[in-house]
């Protein structure tokens, strides 16, 4: 079963800016997919349509078999969402938020109560149940969003940005916690700047651009097309002169250190063998970036000369 | 909840959790600020007593057959009730879209008419609760009692959702929180004080009491005093009929508004 299947969707909004060009989108149930797309590409706005808090233009979205123009209710009760704002009264105890949305849901409140004590405890936001909203940290906030998301049990939970500002050692756990939440059943839509979280946490992923999908696939094939991968090379001894070397593209950053620009099918070792036959040694290595994050830019950039080619 | 009951009785059962947990919300957001809520109004009412029926009334002398303190005292619980109801519906409403707590309204399953009986629940629940403050405060300064305790009710409730809906309108357009003043101070104001709680229209010029009449305030007002007093310038049936007219229509406007998500969703 779907999970989520939006079709030609379109969103129009009344500056005339048409955010969303009719987008298919297809998640499996139980998949956890990544949203990615540079500011401005639509992934907020193709939330903000399934989740109830923007108007369609056109087309149709279904979860769980459910038409949202048709089952708005069952769609609803089905959905769990993490907003990229904050979007609390602040002047609510903590546990409140929680318990109130609960009864949104047509939770009885001893079970909301129930409910919000063991996702409090589980984020680590018991001992600040009846601090005001407004004294919480970012990272806390955070974490009482998603909280505040999963108190009903959705089947499907959606994260906008949900890691954004807060510290590594919390992300890390969040992911933890989302992983356990997917493993137990739950199918989770995520979009994130952090591409390293969709390529660490998603097994699918779809870019967005232009409110058009530009592709969908799973993530490690799709890191299978990556055409370039930049590596920072740590050499042992100064360099005298950039080594040439037929079919590599190098770089001196620094006298100890080169970029070294692999295409598919090249390879690592060839690579170490010209360089020591020169006297290169290279001590060290890394990804100069997130793989995801080179072919995402890599796509975003043949998106747009294609759009420009189609404009032209 | 029983997993043996209907489907549809679960479901107005989910029904009933959104709307207590709604009104449970808004009571406890009023009681919480107390002093500006509850409190204002049982001061203004004391001072409109003190001045008004004691100093200013004992000159002015009786009104439809009964002392002025004693004639005012509906128009003024009423005057509480309007103003209450529909500040609370108003600034509640317009918070949650101004700090976007909307939003976990709208993404919860709770059909439109659920959130705004909620909401104006909350707003009733204000009227009513500054309504008997003022009361209570008439009560030591006048003698009435409810002459038909029946019409006393209904007319104050029916007044507070009225006007509870009123306010639920005002935010659903406001942009800011200047908006939220603008309609009491130039809408409700002129039309209460216009509306009869200081005096019977009988006291007025032809053209002035026929224009009067186009006031709905003046019905709910009149209504009120004939439940009170047992006296009013206008028949009870059309008062009601008034009220209840508006009513309806202020539900349709405000339901057609939440399902179309108009100053909510973009």
């Amino acid at each position: 079963m779907h999970a989520l299947v939006v079709e030609q969707l379109r969103k129009v909004y009344r500056t005339g800016f048409e955010a969303l060009k009719g987008v298919d989108l297809r998640v499996e149930e139980g998949d956890f997919f990544a949203l990615l797309g540079p500011n401005g590409a639509g992934k907020s706005t193709l939330i903000g349509i399934v989740t109830s808090l923007v108007n369609k233009t056109a087309g149709s979205v279904r979860v769980f078999e459910h038409d949202l123009d048709h089952e708005p209710e069952a769609v609803k009760a089905s959905l769990g969402v993490v907003p990229q704002e904050f979007n609390f009264n602040l002047f609510l105890p903590v546990a409140e938020v929680v318990i109130n949305q609960a009864g949104y849901f047509g939770i009885p409140r001893r079970e909301a109560k129930a409910r919000t004590e063991f996702l409090l405890k589980k984020l680590d936001l018991w001992e600040r149940r009846r601090s005001e909203m407004r004294l919480l940290s970012g990272g806390m906030k955070r974490r009482l969003m998603i909280a505040r998301a999963l108190v009903h049990r959705p089947r499907l939970l959606i994260l906008d940005e949900p890691t954004a500002g807060v510290d590594i050692e919390i992300r890390r756990a969040m992911w933890d916690y989302l992983r356990e939440l997917n493993a137990e059943g739950t199918t989770i839509i995520l979009t994130t700047h952090y591409l390293e979280e969709a390529e660490s946490l998603c097994r699918n992923v779809a870019v967005i651009d232009h409110g058009r999908i530009e592709a969908v696939a799973e993530t490690q094939a799709l890191l299978a097309g990556l055409d370039t991968e930049t590596f920072v090379l740590n050499l042992r001894r100064p360099l005298g002169q950039l080594p040439q070397i037929a079919g590599f593209g190098l770089t001196a950053v620094d006298a100890t250190t080169l970029e070294a620009q692999l295409r598919r099918g090249q390879s690592l070792n060839e690579l170490f063998a010209a360089l020591g036959a020169q006297g290169v040694e290279v001590v060290s290595m890394r990804n100069k970036q997130n793989r995801l994050e080179q072919l995402f830019l890599e796509m975003v950039a043949r998106g747009r000369s294609g759009t420009a080619a189609r404009a032209a | 909840m029983s997993a043996r009951r209907s489907p549809v009785v679960q479901r107005w059962y989910r029904y009933w959790v959104t709307f207590a947990t709604l009104l449970n919300k808004e009571v406890l957001r009023f009681s919480r600020i107390w002093m500006q809520t509850i409190l204002p109004s049982a001061i203004t009412t004391t001072l409109y007593f003190v001045i008004f029926g004691r100093l200013i009334g004992a000159r002015i002398g009786a009104m439809d057959g009964f002392a002025y303190v004693d004639f005012i005292v509906p128009g003024l619980v009423l005057m509480a009730v309007i103003t209450n109801a529909y500040s609370n519906v108003v600034s509640s409403f317009y918070s949650s879209k101004f700090s976007r707590f909307v939003e976990e309204l709208l993404v919860s399953p709770a059909p439109p008419w659920v959130i705004l009986a909620g909401f104006v629940a909350g707003g009733v629940a204000r009227g009513v609760v500054v309504g008997i403050v003022v009361m209570l405060v008439a009560m030591l300064f006048t003698n009435v009692t409810p002459y038909n305790l029946a019409v006393t009710l209904l007319v104050f409730v029916l007044t507070a959702v009225l006007f509870a809906l009123g306010g639920f309108i005002n935010a659903v357009f406001a942009n800011s929180f200047d908006d939220i003043s603008i309609v009491p101070t130039f809408v409700l104001t002129p039309l209460t004080y216009l509306g009869g709680v200081f005096y019977s229209i009988d006291m007025l010029p032809p053209f002035w009491q026929w224009a009067s009449k186009l006031n709905p305030v003046l019905y709910m007002v009149n209504a009120f005093r004939y439940g009170l007093l047992g006296t009013a310038d206008i028949p009870l049936s059309i008062a009601f009929i008034i009220i209840i007219g508006f009513i309806v229509v202020l539900v349709l406007i405000s339901l057609t508004l939440l399902k179309r998500g108009v100053g909510i969703k973009q």
